[in-house]
């Protein structure tokens, strides 16, 4: 997993609320076996449209994505994570995350940040004002940086740590070898298995 | 204090917890179908590691199949499905490939080969594993990087989701099904009503549901953003587990089944959060909008913006209407639709399929109407019961198993513009198909729409 430390970069505003991962990548990119070339799938129904923001060219090269409430909702789709990391973002901003992706996020090293509704429209309106807006996401202090103002998100120390190190969580866990057998030898007998 | 069935079932699957640290759970059941999985295998492959324990994982072809019989002609998905044929010899894990009389819908095979039970943790690489929180198991789905430290691993470092119960009491009408349910408890409750929770759901129109209702209700607890939802098991449980093909047998079953009465939330236990609905006060529901939320009563009219007092739920509709082709104002009754799909893990067992048969027998289509069993199981009691010749006497089409229509990643999907009434579980934009139209329904009201191509209750025809 890519770390994330702090990150510093211009945003896309997206003001819709409910954007499912089946818009930030349709299904039918799902019926690829790599893990590369999601960028190609990022938003593809929305990007066909010319006034969609991501059509901007004021927005190229933007690192960090300003979405509404409850982004990421719907489908498991970690393709929804690879697709945004792959496009170029670092970090998306939004009220609310649908928990499967948000998880997911964690997993690659793109990190979801949580603020209130009204901060994110603030920093909407500053990026939709100048789009060369540059925006802070500063894990070390969790903390969202713009200008002069600066506002606190929440992470809790053990996710915050792993995506500080940029640590593979199966290492970690691999860790825990005796502990996973421990717990195996006292399953209840009658559980089933496939064979 | 109390615990809830939530707590008990987590508390047992903990396999080791720390200060400051996510719980490592273990998990009992890992599901595994085609399209999240090959990054997963790629991943296991890279570094040299291996399937801890490939007897509690079981994998089948769902998403890409197609439901007419014959080869996959699209190379992307062949190469897919070949994968995961690949993989599972490679990895020694269990296998029910397309043709194969036990290959079906991930969540509808579980429980069907009576690997899903009362207590266990369950999950896989896709966000409906909640279907089988039905049978009081912790069932939740993964993304990809997480499918593979479960392959690795059989465990998931995992905070423990807040509890929440939507207590369903009084009963259902006649004619209204468990999909009507939990369309609107989502209509309700919002698609990020459930965040962070597992959802308990109970009363008495929940006690009185069969166990393929209950799926129905568990199935779309995402829908409403919540990590899962369960149902306590009781008789109704356990008559439909027992000569089961994974159930236990003879003393062990005994055993097993004095620990699942164990499995209920305690009368003096707490949740964080709770919502009350009258059953008896919901009639058939239907989506209007581009998210599971967006649903209203049969007898209602598509909504304005203007009644939605918070402005990005007003953007919301407004875009959604815009989407769906809907002026505010007109009669759900009125909207006329191109295509139906009974099928899916949200409504493709036997009983969904009863419910649509009963409908059309000796009735005829004028939509294209798609019948697709969940599994070849399905499949074969259904025709065992003659339930195909009822569709193909009113002019539906009699499918092989499948995920067919419910997610366009396989032939069966709508066009642009066109519109559909499914019983599948989302209504997001372009889900069926690049600018496909999508109505989500109960089997029953699916049926009478086929008879009539407009968005009907069986009670209407």
């Amino acid at each position: 997993m890519e770390a994330f430390t702090t990150h510093t970069g211009t945003a896309v505003p997206l003001r819709r609320s409910n954007v499912d991962t089946d818009q930030i990548i349709p299904a039918v990119w799902l019926k690829q076996v790599s893990r590369t070339g999601f960028e190609k799938g990022l938003f593809e129904a929305w990007r066909e449209d010319p006034s969609f923001v991501f059509n901007n060219p004021a927005y190229e090269g933007a690192s960090i994505l300003l979405a509404g409430p409850d982004f990421g909702t719907g489908s498991s789709r970690e393709h929804a994570v690879w697709a945004l990391q792959q496009y170029g973002f670092r970090a998306v901003i939004a009220a609310r995350f649908g928990d499967i992706f948000r998880n997911n996020s964690t997993k690659m090293g793109l990190l979801p940040v949580v603020l209130e509704s009204k901060i994110v429209e603030e920093l909407q309106r500053a990026v939709e004002d100048d789009p060369a807006t540059e925006i802070t996401v500063d894990l070390v202090e969790r903390q969202v940086r713009m200008g002069e103002s600066a506002w606190s998100f929440d992470l809790d120390d053990y996710t915050r740590w792993r995506l500080l190190e940029g640590l593979d969580d199966i290492g970690l866990t691999l860790r825990h070898g005796e502990a996973i057998t421990e717990y195996e030898n006292g399953r209840q007998p009658w559980l089933p298995t496939t064979v | 204090m109390g615990r809830t069935l939530a707590e008990k079932v987590w508390e047992r699957h903990v396999v080791r917890r720390a200060e400051g640290e996510p719980d490592l759970l273990y998990i009992d059941l890992h599901l595994v179908h085609e399209v999240t999985s090959p990054q997963a295998f790629d991943g296991l492959r890279l570094t040299g590691r291996t399937v801890r324990r490939p007897e509690l994982t079981i994998a089948t072809e769902d998403h890409n199949v197609p439901t007419i019989r014959g080869p996959i002609e699209d190379p992307v998905s062949r190469t897919q499905v070949e994968t995961i044929r690949k993989n599972a010899a490679e990895f020694g894990i269990r296998l029910h490939p397309m043709g194969d009389a036990g290959q079906g819908v991930v969540h509808i095979i579980g429980p069907q080969f009576g690997l899903t039970q009362p207590g266990m943790t369950i999950v896989c690489g896709d966000s409906h594993t909640s279907t089988h929180g039905a049978f009081g198991a912790i069932a939740f789905g993964i993304g990809t990087s997480e499918v593979e430290h479960v392959l690795a691993t059989q465990t998931l470092p995992s905070y423990r989701p807040k509890t929440m119960a939507i207590e369903v009491n009084g009963t259902l009408p006649p004619g209204v099904t468990a999909k009507d349910l939990i369309l609107a408890v989502i209509a309700k409750i919002g698609t990020g009503g459930g965040q962070g929770h597992i959802v308990e759901y109970r009363g008495e129109a929940i006690r009185a549901l069969s166990m393929e209702g209950r799926m129905t209700v568990c199935n779309m607890s995402i829908e409403a953003g919540a990590r899962a939802g369960m149902i306590a098991p009781d008789e109704t449980t356990f008559a439909y587990l027992e000569g089961r093909a994974h159930a236990p047998t003879g003393a062990a079953w005994d055993e097993a089944v004095e620990y699942w009465k164990t499995l209920t939330t305690d009368d003096d236990a707490v949740f964080d959060k709770v919502v009350e609905i009258d059953a008896s006060t919901l009639t058939p529901y239907v989506t209007w909008g581009t998210n599971p939320g967006q649903g209203l009563p049969l007898d209602g009219i598509v909504p304005s913006p203007d009644e939605f007092a918070d402005p990005v739920e007003r953007s919301a509709a407004e875009r959604a209407l815009q989407y769906m082709g809907l002026s505010a104002g007109t009669p759900l009754r009125e909207i006329t639709v191109d295509t139906v799909f009974v099928g899916s893990c949200t409504n493709g067992r036997i009983e969904d399929l009863r419910a649509a048969a009963d409908v059309l027998r000796g009735r005829t289509v004028i939509t294209r109407t798609l019948i697709v069993p969940g599994s070849m199981q399905v499949k074969q009691l259904a025709e065992a019961e003659g339930l195909h010749e009822v569709f193909k006497a009113a002019g539906a089409e009699w499918r092989e198993a499948g995920c067919s229509m419910c997610l366009g990643m396989n032939p069966d999907t709508l066009k642009p513009g066109e519109r559909s009434a499914s019983t599948s579980n989302r209504n997001f934009e372009g889900r069926q198909g690049k600018g496909g139209r999508t109505h989500l329904v109960s089997p029953a009201v699916a049926a009478a729409t086929a008879v009539t191509g407009r968005l009907t209750a069986p009670a209407d025809l």
